[in-house]
């Protein structure tokens, strides 16, 4: 048997073009780095010290705006996976964008664990505790990591899209068990001073100014990083229909059908 | 600063972090993309 694989389509000078990039992204990756400067800017030198916890207010503005973009991402995934499962196409495009933004989300959880670690180590002085908040926050993570362990899964495109899409829409819902985890149970983190029940804002101007530049930026973050994992998906599953096509082609040229 | 390298490693832990992923997003797109002909990116 004749080993088949697909086509090389252009040269490592084509890389640039031949990958997933486009004006757009690259417009959204430099606005992106723009705003990132702005964060480090703001977090670690304009921005004042915290009356109660001192410098330790500094990881928040990467800590919050690294917790915002999972959620963020883990909504999205839902969403897209709803998208999949109940589109009368069922398309495939919305299973990778579902993936893609999963893998993000799994990142940067994995970043507000350690950096909300290495804030409790300064203000609590121990990197971790069973509170309800890091114990929710851990649980979702590894609900990701499933998510992600489940795509990999064998299985045809329709298989992976159909489990994942299942799975993406019942681990969204920890979200709210994480975010009110603080006030369901008595927990050492502090509530939500934004986006807390009561609405009532009490921080510094300068201080969620530079939340909202985090926020802007980790949200520009997220945007680059989907589209281009999920165009290298995509690539994928073209890659994999292709090798497909040709091992039917050469067996049947094997067995005389061809 | 107090516990300066506690928030300096947060923020290197973060940056290194979204560095890492990016260098491993763009090499797999480059390395898939080339084995692809372009009219199968719909982004093109």
């Amino acid at each position: 048997m004749t080993t088949t694989t697909p086509t090389d389509h252009g040269t490592a000078s084509e890389a640039g073009r031949a990958g997933t990039g486009t004006r757009a992204t690259r417009v959204i990756g430099i606005a992106a780095i723009v705003m990132l400067a702005w964060l480090t800017l703001f977090g670690l030198v304009l921005s004042p010290a915290d009356r109660d916890q001192g410098e330790a207010v500094r990881i928040m503005y990467v800590h919050v705006p690294s917790v915002w973009l999972a959620y963020l991402a883990f909504v999205v995934t839902a969403v897209a996976s709803a998208g999949h499962l109940f589109g009368r196409r069922h398309s495939l495009g919305f299973d990778r964008f579902a993936g893609a933004s999963a893998e993000v989300g799994v990142v940067f959880m994995a970043v507000t664990l350690v950096s909300g670690m290495l804030w409790g180590r300064i203000t609590w002085g121990v990197y971790w505790q069973w509170d309800a908040r890091l114990t929710t926050t851990a649980l979702l993570f590894l609900s990701y990591v499933g998510y992600l362990a489940v795509r990999s899964l064998e299985g045809s495109h329709a298989q992976r899209a159909r489990r994942s899409a299942v799975i993406g829409l019942l681990a969204v819902l920890e979200i709210p068990l994480v975010h009110w985890s603080v006030r369901l149970w008595r927990s050492l983190h502090q509530e939500a001073t934004v986006l807390n029940t009561d609405l009532d804002v009490q921080i510094d101007g300068l201080m969620l100014f530079s939340l909202f530049v985090g926020v802007i930026a980790f949200s520009l973050v997220f945007l680059w990083f989907v589209l281009h994992r999920s165009r290298a998906m995509a690539l994928a599953d073209s890659m994999d229909d292709r090798r497909l096509d040709l091992a039917v082609a050469a067996r049947r040229a094997e067995t005389g059908n061809g | 600063m107090d516990d300066a390298g506690f928030i300096l490693g947060s923020y290197l832990l973060t940056f290194g972090a979204m560095v890492a992923f990016a260098w491993r997003t763009i090499r797999i797109g480059r390395r898939l993309g080339r084995q692809v002909p372009d009219e199968e990116k719909h982004w093109r």
